[in-house]
Formats: C-alpha cells, sequence, structure tokens
C-alpha cells in the first residue's frame, strides 16, 4: 500500500481556490452589512485635547462613531500568544494619546464606505503635540520623552518591564566569562549591524467581519492565524464573555506572522454587539502597511572571537531592539535572535546575550517570519565571513567546524526561552554537512568563489550563510484534534491548527489517513472555529506539522484502537489477535478475514453495542527540534550604480522528513523570495516627522 | 444608480451601477468573489479579470465604461467539477498556497497561452510581472504555466 505521508498529495483547498470558489473572510454577503472606517493620528506623538463627533454622528446613515471615550479602557497585548502573553500590556482600543502616525484615533461605522468616509472627515480633533523619538538610541536617553506614561501599562510575567525609561523588554544572559573568551581568541571582530523595517504585505489585507447570530452570540469571521486567543483577547478587552462569541477563519490570503494579532476584532466586535447589525472592516492597503504589524529593526553589536583553528570561541551579541509605540512580541522576538541563532556556535564557551527593546514613536513590530532570528542571523552570517577572512580559512570550513551537529546540545536552549527559561535540548538529527555539500555543487563553489568574474563593470560573487530555527515553543504550545468516523467509513477532522495557506489542512489529513489506513480525501477537515473544533495555540512558532500533527496522529490512534474493537467482534476474534488497518479494511492476516470501514461504521452506529467511533486527543512538546539550512547565493554587483543582481540561490534544507514535499518546497521558496527581497528591495522610510514617505 | 449590461462570462447580465463605481466592486456585490481586492491601486493583480480577451485591473475599471464588452472572472474558466485545465496544472504542480493571487494568475496565463502557445519562461514572467503572489516565490506558479504549453500549441 502506498503511504499517505511522504508524498505531495494536492492541496485539499487548492481546486476550490484555483475556480474562486473557497471563501476568505469578505466573501460572504450579509444583509443590512455596515462599514467601519478607520481615523488615524497625523502626529507621531500627541495628547487628544478634544475630540468632537458630533457632526459626524450626524451624517444620514452614520451608525456609530468610536473614540476613546465611549470604549472600554483596558490594558493588554495585541500579540495573539498564549496566556500570560510575554508582551506588555500596554495597548488600549482606543487611547487620549497617539504614539506614532497611523496610530488609532476614532473609528465610524456607517451604512456606506462612502459615509463612513465623509464622516471621518467632520470629527474635529484637537491635539497637543508632543515631542517624539524616532531612533531607539534616543529612546533610552535620560530626557527621552516617554511614550508610555500611563499608570496601567504593565508586563504581566516576572520579566523586566520599565516604560518610564522607554524598555519595553530587557535580557542579560551568559555563559561562561565573555571578556576571558574573547582574551582567549586569536582574532576579534567586532561590528555593528543594523536591520531594518519590513511588512508583510499579505495580498489579502487585515480583514473582520462580525454578526450576532440566532441566539445572541457574537460571531467573528476573521484572517486571523491565532483564533482562540482573539476569542481570548477580545473578551479581555471589550468584556464580552468567551461563551458568546464564536471566532471563525475561513480561507486566508496570507500571514507571515502578520496576523497573530488582534488588530480589528476590537472594534468589529464592539460595534456588532452594541448595535445588532453585522460590521465589517478592512484595512486599505496603505493602511496595511503603516498601521498593521511589521518586522522589528534591531541594532546589533556583535563581538566574535575565533582561534586560529577556524574554532568560534566567544560570542557577545548585544541587540537593541525598535519596537515601535507598542510592545507587540517586545520580549520574545529579541530573545529569539540569541535562542535560535547562538546555539549553532556551540563550540563557543563564552557566551554572552543582551537584549534591549524599546518603545519608540515609529510602527509596531510583531511576528514576522523568522522571528528575530532573520535579524541575528544577518548580523552573524556576515561576521562569520569576515572572521574566516582574517584567518585565511574558507568560510565554508568555518562553518563546517562550528556548527552544532547531531546529539549535541547548547546552554543556550535553556538559557534563552519564549518569556521564561527554555528547555535544555540534544540535537537529535542534523542534515547541515549533506546540506553544504549539496549546496556548494550547485551553486559551484570552488569555480566561483573569490574569483571576482568580471564583466566590465560588473562583478560576481558567491557567498553562504547557514540557518537554524526551531519547531514550536516546548512547554507552552498545545495543539489539539478530533475525529470522528462517518455511516461511509469516511471521517470528520477537526482541528484548532489554523491554515493559512500553508497546507496545514492537507497535512493534517494526511497524518491521519497513514495513521488509520485510508486516504487523504476519506478525510472532511474543518479546522479553526472556537465552537466547533477544539483548542490550538495556532499558526505560529512552525509549530502546525510537528505539534498539531502529533495531536492529530494521537487522534487517529486513539479511533484506530475503537476501529480494530469492532472489527474483532465482528469477526468474533479474541481481542488479543492482531488487526491492520490498510485501503479502507480491518484485516486479520492470519485467518484473511477482513471488513470495511462502512461495515464497521454500520455496525457500529446501527447493529450492535452501538456507539459513536471517535476520539479527541491534545499534544504538547518538551522539545524545539530545530530545522536546518545551508543557503548559496551567486550575485552580481555593478560597481558603477550599486546595482546588486542575484544571479543564481541555492537554498538546501533539513526539515526533517517532509510529510507532504511539495508543500514544504513551497514553503522555502516563498521564504527564500521573501528574504531575497527584504535584503534588496524593501524598506520603510520615514521622514522627520515620523511619517512613511 | 441606472442599469447596465454587462457581458460576464458569456451571459448577458443587467446589473445596477452608480457613477463611479469600480468594475471589482460591482463584480463581487454580483456573487463574482473570485475577484480579489488586494489593493485597490492596479498594484497587485488580485482583481484581475479578462476584458475582450486581454487582462486588466479591475479595480482601475470604471464599470459603467465596460457595458456591451465581455468580461471573464475566474468563475467563467472553470468549476470545481470541471476545472480548466490551467486551474488542474496549478493544482497539481502545487502552485497554490493561500490562494488569493490565484485567479489573477490564471487568468493573465490562459490570456497569455491564447496569444502564445509556447511562451519562453522569460515570456511567462513578463506576462506575470502585473501578478503579486507572496506565498509562493512563483517557481511553482512559472512550472504550472509551462507544464501547459505544449497542450496549448497542440490544440
Amino acid at each position: 500500500m502506498v503511504s499517505e505521508v511522504f508524498h505531495s498529495v494536492n492541496k485539499i483547498d487548492s481546486l476550490g481556490l484555483a475556480c474562486g470558489v473557497e471563501k476568505f473572510t469578505d466573501d460572504i454577503d450579509l444583509r443590512d452589512m455596515l462599514y467601519v472606517k478607520m481615523l488615524s493620528s497625523p502626529y507621531a506623538h500627541a495628547k487628544i485635547k478634544n475630540i468632537d463627533t458630533s457632526k459626524a454622528e450626524s451624517v444620514p446613515g452614520v451608525k456609530a462613531v468610536l473614540t476613546y471615550k465611549n470604549v472600554p479602557r483596558v490594558a493588554h497585548t495585541t500579540a495573539g500568544q498564549g496566556f500570560p502573553e510575554p508582551s506588555p500590556y500596554d495597548t488600549y482600543i482606543l487611547d487620549s494619546k497617539v504614539r506614532f502616525v497611523g496610530d488609532r484615533v476614532a473609528f465610524v461605522c456607517a451604512e456606506t464606505e462612502k459615509i463612513a468616509e465623509q464622516a471621518l472627515k467632520l470629527i474635529n480633533l484637537e491635539y497637543e503635540v508632543l515631542k517624539p523619538v524616532f531612533d531607539p538610541r534616543d529612546a533610552l536617553k535620560e530626557n527621552a520623552p516617554i511614550i508610555h506614561n500611563e499608570k496601567d501599562a504593565k508586563m504581566i510575567i516576572p520579566m523586566f518591564y520599565d516604560p518610564t525609561k522607554n524598555i519595553c523588554a530587557a535580557v542579560n544572559a551568559s555563559v561562561g566569562d565573555i571578556n576571558k573568551g574573547l582574551k582567549e581568541s586569536d582574532i576579534v571582530i567586532e561590528n555593528e549591524y543594523e536591520i531594518h523595517y519590513a511588512s508583510h504585505c499579505c495580498i489579502e489585507t487585515h480583514i473582520a467581519i462580525a454578526y450576532i447570530d440566532e441566539r445572541g452570540r457574537i460571531v467573528i469571521r476573521t484572517s486571523t492565524q491565532v483564533p482562540f486567543h482573539v476569542r481570548r483577547i477580545i473578551y479581555q478587552c471589550t468584556g464580552i464573555p468567551i461563551k458568546d462569541i464564536r471566532v471563525i477563519k475561513p480561507r486566508i490570503g496570507g500571514g507571515f506572522g502578520g496576523k497573530q494579532e488582534i488588530l480589528l476584532e476590537d472594534i468589529v466586535a464592539l460595534l456588532a454587539y452594541r448595535l445588532r447589525k453585522p460590521v465589517k472592516f478592512q484595512y486599505t492597503r496603505q493602511e496595511e502597511f503603516v498601521s498593521s504589524r511589521t518586522r522589528h529593526p534591531q541594532i546589533i553589536k556583535l563581538k566574535t572571537g575565533i582561534k586560529k583553528n577556524g574554532i568560534i570561541n566567544a560570542i557577545d551579541m548585544d541587540v537593541l531592539m525598535n519596537n515601535g509605540a507598542y510592545g507587540a512580541h517586545a520580549l520574545t522576538v529579541g530573545c529569539n535572535s540569541g535562542s535560535k541563532c547562538l546555539p549553532m556556535f556551540n563550540k563557543a564557551t563564552d557566551i554572552r546575550f543582551q537584549l534591549k527593546t524599546v518603545y519608540t514613536n515609529l510602527p509596531v513590530g510583531g511576528a514576522y517570519r523568522g522571528y528575530g532570528a532573520t535579524q541575528s542571523y544577518f548580523a552573524m552570517g556576515v561576521q562569520v565571513d569576515e572572521l574566516s577572512e582574517a584567518i585565511g580559512m574558507d568560510v565554508v570550513e568555518v562553518w563546517r567546524k562550528n556548527h552544532i551537529k547531531e546529539g549535541e546540545g547548547s546552554p543556550v536552549f535553556q538559557m534563552l526561552g519564549e518569556g521564561r527559561e527554555g528547555v535544555e535540548m540534544k540535537i537529535g538529527s542534523c542534515g547541515l554537512p549533506e546540506c553544504i555539500n549539496i549546496g556548494l555543487k550547485k551553486i559551484d563553489w570552488y569555480n566561483k568563489r573569490r574569483k571576482k568574474i568580471r564583466n566590465k563593470n560588473k562583478v560576481r560573487g558567491v557567498g553562504m550563510v547557514c540557518l537554524m530555527q526551531g519547531s514550536s515553543i516546548p512547554e507552552i504550545d498545545m495543539g489539539a484534534a478530533s475525529i470522528k468516523m462517518n455511516d461511509d467509513g469516511s471521517f470528520n477532522l477537526l482541528v484548532g491548527a489554523t491554515d493559512l495557506g500553508t497546507g496545514s489542512d492537507t497535512i493534517l489529513a494526511q497524518i491521519a489517513a497513514e495513521t488509520l489506513g485510508c486516504k487523504t480525501e476519506d478525510f472532511i477537515v474543518y479546522s479553526s472555529d472556537t465552537d466547533i473544533t477544539p483548542f490550538d495555540v495556532g499558526a505560529y512558532a512552525s509549530s502546525t506539522t510537528y505539534l498539531s500533527g502529533a495531536a492529530v496522529m494521537d487522534t487517529a490512534n486513539k479511533v484506530k484502537e475503537q476501529i480494530i474493537g469492532v472489527a474483532l467482534e465482528m469477526m468474533g476474534l479474541n481481542k488479543k489477535e492482531v488487526i491492520e488497518l490498510q485501503n479502507r479494511f480491518a484485516i486479520h492476516k492470519k485467518s484473511g478475514k477482513k471488513v470495511s470501514f462502512r461495515e464497521i461504521a454500520y455496525y457500529s452506529l446501527y447493529q450492535k453495542n452501538q456507539f459513536q467511533i471517535g476520539a479527541i486527543a491534545s499534544k504538547i512538546t518538551h522539545k524545539s527540534p530545530p530545522p536546518f539550512a545551508a543557503h548559496f547565493a551567486e550575485v552580481e554587483v555593478d560597481e558603477e550604480t550599486g546595482k546588486v543582481k542575484v544571479v543564481k540561490y541555492v537554498s538546501v534544507t533539513d526539515c526533517g522528513i517532509p510529510i507532504n514535499p511539495r508543500l514544504a518546497e513551497g514553503q522555502v521558496e516563498g521564504a527564500v523570495i521573501n528574504g531575497i527581497s527584504y535584503a534588496l528591495t524593501e524598506e520603510y522610510i520615514f521622514n522627520k516627522t515620523g511619517r512613511i514617505l | 444608480m441606472r442599469k447596465y449590461s454587462l457581458i460576464i462570462n458569456q451571459e448577458k447580465k443587467r446589473v445596477h451601477i452608480e457613477p463611479g463605481d469600480i468594475l471589482l466592486d460591482v463584480l463581487r456585490r454580483n456573487g463574482y468573489k473570485g475577484v480579489k481586492r488586494g489593493c485597490g491601486e492596479g498594484e497587485c493583480g488580485a482583481c484581475i479579470v479578462l476584458l475582450d480577451n486581454k487582462p486588466v485591473n479591475s479595480c482601475l475599471i470604471l464599470a459603467a465604461s465596460v457595458e456591451n464588452r465581455e468580461i471573464t472572472t475566474i468563475e467563467g474558466l472553470g468549476s470545481v467539477d470541471k476545472p480548466h485545465p490551467l486551474q488542474k496544472a496549478f493544482v497539481e504542480k502545487g502552485a497554490i498556497q493561500c490562494g488569493f493571487c490565484t485567479p489573477g494568475i490564471i487568468l493573465v496565463a490562459k490570456s497569455l497561452l491564447d496569444c502564445n502557445p509556447n511562451p519562453t519562461e522569460e515570456e511567462i514572467k513578463k506576462a506575470l510581472d502585473g501578478n503579486l503572489c507572496r506565498c509562493t516565490g512563483y517557481v511553482k506558479i512559472i512550472e504550472a504555466v509551462k507544464s501547459l504549453c505544449k497542450i496549448y500549441g497542440k490544440t
């Protein structure tokens, strides 16, 4: 029998997507829908002295205007993380202070978008403009403007938080003695690296629709990666009871971390709850760039010591992270810069990691593909190049000598976790040696490295880097699944896991099918609906296949036991007899007897000792097994204009054994283009007043 | 507001159009939800439809200006029961992740292959220049279009 895993079955929603019939958030029509438009701050830092909405409210068709005066004021975080969140509670649905150009000031809800837009212009505002701060280094200075001077801003976990100094997270961690280590190095290189803002740029901008169901409960249909966190945080900041909130994630048009954030749901929930009408709010493309979330910029001071034999023995990494106006993911993205990068260099006996995440009056950072590792690997990758050059060794050899290997650990794993201490871990498998070898061949390294192949003013070169991430947050993340058998031997698979285009619905069905000896198409998959599916933390931390997949396997194994029990009863066999599940049959090989899944379903539902074959299971993990990758690039630099062209890019990834190789390839191909674009073409540029140009 | 005749997927429809209404909104309002809004500024290509078999950003076109012209949306190309070869190829090659950009891309690919049954990779890339995809890195999209070149050449 052909295995259902380790081969590329078609993504189960892809035909519907290709035909334009799969439903995204906006693809339903509700009668009497109302529309929301946002008034955002023109100032980077200001107090609202007076806000008069009377003219706006009197426009025919306007149903409500929300300002800080008429919404609950509850300090919370928009970061869609587990509870207690490791991000500071420093955000309000609306506030009397604005903290960046693009911050929320007011919302108008009206019968049409046009009316809402007209009414926005009639809101009279008087601001007291405050001095802003844009550079994270300036934010730390003695007399810097304080961005969060509200009394109720707090961190709810016991980690450092001092908004009076604009610090929203800080960590100091070390192994060994960094000063001693650097003294023992043959060569020490010290440099500063700046990594810039970027947007996830999902093709579907953030959108949420809320409506009241037949029993007066509120349904929020939203483009989110974290439906269960949405429900909890909406309860927290609006006071609507959790049992009265249902969150549905339909198909969503890309996430990349940007939708691990509660950005629109509070507004539509509050308005629909008050007006008892469906309410829709979607960011315009411009609002998506300015007012949603971004990749956190960092300034990394990095000092690394290497011995002449190529062993990196000491690393001093000092990260200054700019979180913008609010502290979403301030601690965890920063910590990840250390925890996903430093363990790679596990021959280093002396390591120091220092993080300060600060508030500025600029757009807000959030989860973004790579989650801090992107930033630190840029710095470390460049520095490994510089170190190799200094000791006269091929950079490939330096990576080979230093990268963590199978069976090895790193003290950093335990030192740095996500909002608390990490978990000790040994590497179960590491395919980096093979990844490096394949990459060298494909890029033709030895014929190109340092050859400076020239065509007039254009010169070509190759470079490489090794990378490591993690899979789920150990002892924090939880995924769950439930399966029930139907009359015809098909199954419903319900998962809290959130498919954001990655294909997790498909992969999870493949895992269930493999366990139960049937086909992926035998599963009717339904995911991410807080009323119907079991809990899952959501799509982040590269956890779905590894963690939610393990929950599905456990669930399927429970169902398997029940199917075997019924089959034994039907065949009149002793409970100790061995039954195998294959091709939708339960088979007793010894006697050649077999019963089909359909017969088993009919028997268990209608005939004797009736019961529903079905199970639910949950999973947490004690490890975060890293995937590894070696990336190689050949670029052509125009020495006159400085223009860089990528001639060839080779990415070789050890992601473990892929459940669906084609979907795994798709993840890497998309990430590579995302990374190249970040490096070469994407950037936020601000003017002196903090406005994006 | 007055009624206009639009030919959508070879069917004559009488639809309400208000002055200033863009084609994207009129199509979505009338149930053609396969037409997606990505930017509203003609930058991303998610809202592309074929107008007399040529791709256009429906967010940049006044609905009233296309009366009696032929509009093809993704729904007009094929269905889940009877998909167009391009729709099948996109599924089989793994060219679809979130799928939000897919309708626009498939329509552009169709228009390309109708005029040029055997395009080179460069020609495919050039044709898809106005379509943004943030998930796939375009690799499998180009593979999917390429996989149909010969089929188109023969028919």
